[in-house]
């Protein structure tokens, strides 16, 4: 090695006045004459092929071809390489630190206004002995929620369905409020058109606004999946062109060793160790990166969507519980076997066992005890909930309305109230969120890692090695001189 | 039960001239009869068509007869004459000890949850009665059992027996008599406009036109509404396609001013503008409407009992009592509704 870096720079030397080579096309000008006896002019294209044609029955002429091909084989790999992984980086990147904090945003706007409308309704169930607690989550809720709508706009291209959505909720938001200080104001005074008003309120909450948070949430979400979409897949252009440029310089160097009989050329050694380093590179940054990113998808995207999904699901069959306290029987619904149920009442079945099915999700994606103890509790949270509802409502089917009420928004323990659970399982599943977003954060930062450096390493590798091509051929070209 | 009979019987002698005790043997003549396996099922009827309302046959007998008597203007006439000498469903009430009775919790002034109200008691017009009904019948005002009960679940409620009756603001008609009995008339109202003071509409009238009308999905208003609409008693441009879950959710969308007038019952309409002070009621009710306390066909030994209830409610000043403490401030001393109905029996 040392011997061949002593030879070296002559070699350099001698070549380093070379680079009157790249312009191929033209260094044919001596076989010229051949086109000369034409008597009409022919197309420059079809002059160009016919010089070309002649220089590659010379030696040097082919050798420079080989020279030129080799060199924008390698820079051409060098160029989709840094271009496919820019792309894909920018889309791990964009997973990072765009689309999931705007999809995590977007689920707490969800989050919020379902808070916000089950603290209303456990506001008002309370009536004078209505808790600070209460009062101060639900205008927590309201800021949050506003706040957030704001950097979704920002966020949101103008004329998109996502900024239509998130216009929608500003618009709905004040008077979404406006309802829940109408029914407040009402239940102070001891007038039932309060509930009237809290059923208006969480009517255009549940059919309206929730609905639309769901929407833009989903949008988010979508864009998300399309980053992760963009981010992931085989750089195939990339390592199909490092395979034939590498195949080139290989056949390149077969060709010298049969001519020449020398066994290494230097430029061509070093034009082949750069394009199998920016290879090997690129599979292996690109390998990890993709795994890191499927994990982050599988471990902590999936995770944090069901588990999003179990808390909204918590979120209203609590608004509903407190709702047919409120409602008391003011709304129902007959189901297909005719049977009617309290609309509320109903409502809540439906979140409860969505809530079920949820955790059960939940809790097969968590992977390890940390992500799979929040979820027990919340379980075992969502169990006792189901039991103690089941004796809330025994209470009011038979009349006893303050005994229910008490099982419902009850503060103290022996109340065994249902909020007790409520509590719990939302509290839980906070944690849970909390864990899977770090999970997530982790490996999707791992894989964008991954890919650090790639871009600009392949780049100034290939051109490296396009100049070891280069050089080399040089080299074989100065014996003809 | 025993004990009580002679006493009840000379009772009814002496205020009826022994209808009450004859309809009473009637009752229990039959009941003997149809206990026994089909012997002369139709013995009684001949006797007692419309009060053989014990099995089925004589329930289908009693509908019929109900179905062929009855006129929507007549519908309150159809209860049975008072009596408290009990009978099955009495003597079934005493031995549970309480009286249990559906009722509504959002009616201002009729039934509803004062949350201001530490007790938690339910109040209104409706209560005081149902207080009074349960005095009657076990001797304590207070061996009642509330159940809040949806307005479309009032007659299901009854006929699955899971209350013993309604008292709900619920009126009387001949569709209704055919699934539930009812007590004699304790209250007469008819439907009414409400809107605000400053409102043009005076009443159930043109200056309905081009105004939108907010009437509860499937109630009495609504029909009347469309009948009305259909056959040009009221203006074409009156809009009056805002129908709401609950009739509460009219004044809701009153105070939004999302609709201009709302048609309900008069006793709820006053039960609406109790509630803000910047509506009121139009013009007078455009129908007559009685409410009365509705129960399981065939229980007439607790329709009767009921009855009797009410005469004395009437009498000694109780009913005028409840009206002053809850009705009187909106639907005033003057209207129709300030006087108790008069009861006339099949």
């Amino acid at each position: 090695m040392t011997q061949n870096n002593n030879l070296a720079p002559p070699d350099n030397r001698t070549v380093l006045t070379l680079p009157a080579v790249p312009p191929q096309p033209s260094p044919a000008p001596t076989p010229a004459p051949p086109t000369a006896p034409t008597p009409h002019r022919r197309t420059a294209f079809a002059e160009g092929i016919d010089r070309l044609r002649t220089a590659a029955t010379t030696e040097p002429g082919r050798l420079r071809a080989i020279g030129a091909v080799l060199a924008a084989l390698v820079i051409a790999f060098g160029a989709v390489t840094a271009w496919q992984t820019t792309s894909r980086a920018t889309a791990a990147d964009d997973v990072l630190h765009s689309s999931q904090p705007l999809s995590s945003d977007a689920a707490d706007i969800y989050r919020s206004l379902a808070d916000a409308n089950t603290m209303a309704s456990s506001g008002y169930l309370a009536g004078l002995q209505e808790t600070t607690a209460t009062r101060t989550r639900y205008e927590a809720d309201i800021r949050t929620a506003a706040a957030k709508l704001v950097t979704a706009a920002a966020n949101s291209d103008p004329d998109s369905p996502s900024a239509a959505t998130i216009t929608k909720l500003n618009e709905l938001l004040p008077r979404y409020k406006g309802l829940v200080e109408s029914a407040r104001a009402n239940n102070r005074q001891g007038f039932p058109v309060g509930g009237a008003y809290l059923r208006t309120a969480n009517d255009t909450m549940q059919n309206q606004m929730l609905p639309a948070a769901e929407d833009l949430y989903q949008k988010e979400n979508e864009r998300l999946r399309s980053d992760y979409a963009d981010a992931t897949p085989y750089p195939w252009a990339a390592m199909a062109l490092g395979v034939v440029a590498l195949a080139a310089l290989a056949w390149a160097q077969r060709r010298n060793y049969r001519r020449t009989n020398r066994v290494l050329n230097h430029g061509l050694v070093a034009a082949t160790t750069a394009t199998f380093i920016v290879l090997a590179w690129l599979l292996t940054g690109h390998t990890l990166a993709r795994a890191g990113l499927n994990g982050s998808y599988a471990h902590g995207v999936r995770s944090l969507n069901v588990l999003h999904d179990a808390r909204i699901a918590s979120l209203k069959a609590r608004s509903d519980e407190n709702l047919t306290l409120v409602s008391r029987g003011a709304e129902t619904k007959t189901l297909k076997d005719g049977t009617v149920m309290d609309a509320y009442d109903w409502a809540y079945d439906q979140e409860i066992d969505k809530l079920a099915k949820t955790l059960t999700s939940a809790g097969a994606l968590a992977d390890d005890s940390a992500g799979r103890k929040p979820v027990q509790v919340a379980n075992q949270s969502m169990k006792v909930w189901k039991s103690r509802h089941e004796l809330a409502r025994q209470a009011n089917d038979s009349g006893d309305y303050q005994k229910a009420r008490d099982r419902v928004i009850g503060t103290s323990a022996e109340a065994q109230s249902t909020g007790e659970c409520f509590d719990n399982v939302d509290t839980s599943l906070a944690s849970a969120l909390t864990h899977e977003t770090s999970e997530f954060k982790q490996a999707a930062g791992d894989g964008l890692g991954a890919m650090t450096g790639l871009p600009e390493g392949s780049a100034a590798l290939a051109v490296l090695g396009a100049a070891g091509a280069l050089l080399g051929i040089g080299r074989r070209l100065s014996e003809y001189r | 039960m025993r004990a009580r009979r002679p006493r009840s019987v000379q009772a009814g002698l002496r205020g009826w001239g022994g209808v009450g005790a004859m309809a009473a043997l009637c009752v229990l003549a039959l009941a003997f009869v149809l206990l026994l396996p089909r012997t002369q099922p139709h013995s009684a009827p001949d006797k007692a068509p419309d009060k053989a309302t014990t099995g089925s046959g004589g329930t289908a007998l009693a509908t019929q007869a109900k179905a062929d008597n009855c006129k929507d203007d007549n519908a309150q006439d159809q209860s049975l004459a008072p009596s408290t000498a009990g009978g099955p469903t009495v003597s079934a009430i005493r031995s549970r000890g309480y009286l249990s009775v559906g009722v509504d919790q959002n009616s201002y002034n009729w039934g509803y949850r004062n949350p201001n109200n530490s007790s938690g008691e339910l109040e209104g017009f409706d209560i005081d009665l149902a207080h009074r009904i349960a005095k009657d019948i076990l001797g304590d005002a207070d061996k009642i059992q509330f159940r809040a009960i949806p307005t479309n679940e009032r007659i299901p409620a009854i006929r699955s027996g899971r209350v013993d009756m309604v008292v709900r603001t619920m009126t009387i008609t001949c569709d209704r008599l055919k699934q539930v009995a009812f007590s004699a008339p304790y209250f007469l109202t008819g439907q009414q406009v409400l809107a605000p003071k400053t409102s043009a509409i005076t009443g159930y009238d043109k200056t309905l036109a081009g105004k939108r009308v907010c009437s509860a999905t499937g109630s009495t208003a609504y029909d009347h509404l469309s009948a009305d609409k259909r056959d040009g008693t009221l203006p074409a441009s009156t809009d009056i396609t805002t129908t709401v879950p609950n009739q509460l959710d009219c004044l809701v969308r009153l105070q939004l001013g999302e609709v201009d007038a709302v048609v309900t019952d008069g006793a709820l309409a006053a039960s609406q503008a109790a509630q803000d002070p910047t509506v009121e009621l139009k013009g007078g009710t455009f129908t007559k409407e009685y409410y009365g306390v509705a129960m399981k066909l065939g229980a007439d030994d607790l329709v009767r009992q009921v009855n009797r209830t009410l005469e004395n409610y009437r009498k000694d000043g109780a009913w005028k009592q409840s009206y002053d403490k809850w009705l009187s401030a909106t639907l005033g001393d003057g209207s129709g509704s300030a006087t108790p109905p008069a009861a006339n029996y099949r």
